[in-house]
């Protein structure tokens, strides 16, 4: 038996694999912990330019990398309240918004999310 | 000067404590002024494998939240007048450890040893940072196993990130020590073996522990396996990673299959 298992020695070498599957995961960790701070920046910023528009608030914005093997991407979700208040911008006056205006407000929305 | 050394890891049961016992007082008998602390709140353990469980009154937190002095809550050694320990509780929560509260402690022993040690809790939570939070050197404690190197990865990044040395754009000292070692099954390629783990984690490597029942022999017995059978291969292992952190430079020294190939052909055994 114990001969035996000396002549079985090359199929039991898992390490190798072992050390490839870890190469692969720590390379990504890596990468997304590296990310975090800019994408902490990013969301402070983008947050920042949007408020100057818009009320909106700390929490009202996710930022996401998503990294893949040729592009990554950045998703930008902005909640943005609806504009009962009077603070909400509204074209040229600032009379209360109508059931016309308030209809185009999810426009509004996906136009923030378009342009980034 | 006072240097402050955590022992980590993020995964549990790889050999932190163990090596915190040991490395202690490795470092404690070459003459210096050690103390060891178990952060550990709450599964307490530094204690039992230092054979002081039953001489502990007062622990870190009773002297974090200022209900006992640091000198009454530090244990003398019996074996090594220079090494102590400053238990942690075992019945409260890591909750009751503040910031300003450790930060305190660790500069009161600061002024009293030349080495502050600390022994850090599995995770990479709360408890795990707090416990590094003021080191100027980190062990890395690794098995060379998948999940434990993913998880020194991890350790590695907070080190470099949650510190107080970190913040301050300065950096925390990393030494990789290889635990658990077992020669005959890296030979055989089922464990990753030195380079790979070297390799992945790329920080100095500090030393490499053999797997060895001296070490359960040892904690058994409530003594660090550094004192209990100095001459045996995980100790001698200890005692030239502690020369390493005082500045010696030695050659490193693999762990052997000690069972070799004639071994196993006439079935005979090495002593281990
Ligand atoms: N070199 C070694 N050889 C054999 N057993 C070991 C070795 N190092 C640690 N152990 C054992 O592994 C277990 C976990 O060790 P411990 O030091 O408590 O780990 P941690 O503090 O990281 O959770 C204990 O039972 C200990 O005796
Ligand atoms: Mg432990």
């Amino acid at each position: 038996m114990r001969l035996m298992n000396l002549f079985k020695r090359p199929q039991s070498t898992t390490a190798p694999v072992a050390r490839e599957r870890l190469q692969i995961l720590l390379a990504h960790e890596r990468a997304v912990s590296g990310k975090s701070d800019l994408i902490a920046i990013l969301r402070e910023e983008i947050l920042g330019v949007i408020a100057k528009h818009f009320p909106v608030e700390q929490e009202g914005i996710s930022v996401k990398m998503e990294r893949g093997e040729i592009v990554s991407t950045l998703e930008v979700e902005v909640e943005i309240p609806t504009p009962m208040c009077p603070s909400f911008p509204l074209p040229a006056t600032s009379k209360p918004a109508t059931a016309d205006e308030l209809a185009r407000e999810p426009e509004m929305a996906e136009a923030a999310e378009a342009s980034e | 000067m006072a240097k402050v050394l955590v022992v980590t890891s993020g995964k549990g049961g790889v050999g932190k404590t163990t090596s915190t016992a040991a490395l202690g007082a490795a470092l404690a008998t070459a003459g210096k002024d050690v103390v060891v602390v178990d952060f550990d709140v709450g599964l307490r353990n530094l204690d039992l494998v230092m054979g002081a469980e039953r001489r502990v009154v007062y622990d870190l937190i009773n002297v974090v939240q200022g209900d006992a002095k640091l000198v009454q809550a530090l244990i003398r050694d019996k074996r090594v007048p220079t090494l102590s320990l400053l238990p942690a509780s075992q019945t409260r929560d890591k909750d009751a450890l503040t910031d300003e509260g450790v930060e305190k402690v660790i500069g009161e022993l600061k002024e009293k040893f030349d080495w502050v040690i600390c022994d850090s809790p599995a995770g990479i939570e709360r408890g795990a940072t707090l416990a590094m939070r003021h080191a100027d050197i980190a062990i890395v404690v690794t098995n060379p196993e998948v999940s434990s190197v993913r998880d020194s990865d991890r350790i590695i990044g907070l080190l470099d990130s949650k510190t107080e040395k970190a913040e301050k754009g300065e950096r925390v000292q990393k030494h990789l020590l290889l635990t658990r070692f077992d020669a005959a099954r890296a030979g055989r390629g089922e464990m990753l073996n030195i380079d790979d783990v070297l390799e992945i984690l790329s920080i100095p490597l500090l030393g490499i522990i053999p797997e060895s029942t001296e070490v359960l022999r040892a904690s058994n017995l409530g003594s660090p396996v550094t004192l209990n059978a100095p001459l045996s291969a995980p100790a001698r292992a200890y005692f030239d990673a502690a020369k390493r952190l005082n500045g010696e430079s030695l050659e490193m020294v693999i762990p052997r299959d000690r069972k070799s190939l004639f071994g196993k052909i006439f079935g005979r055994r090495a002593a281990a």
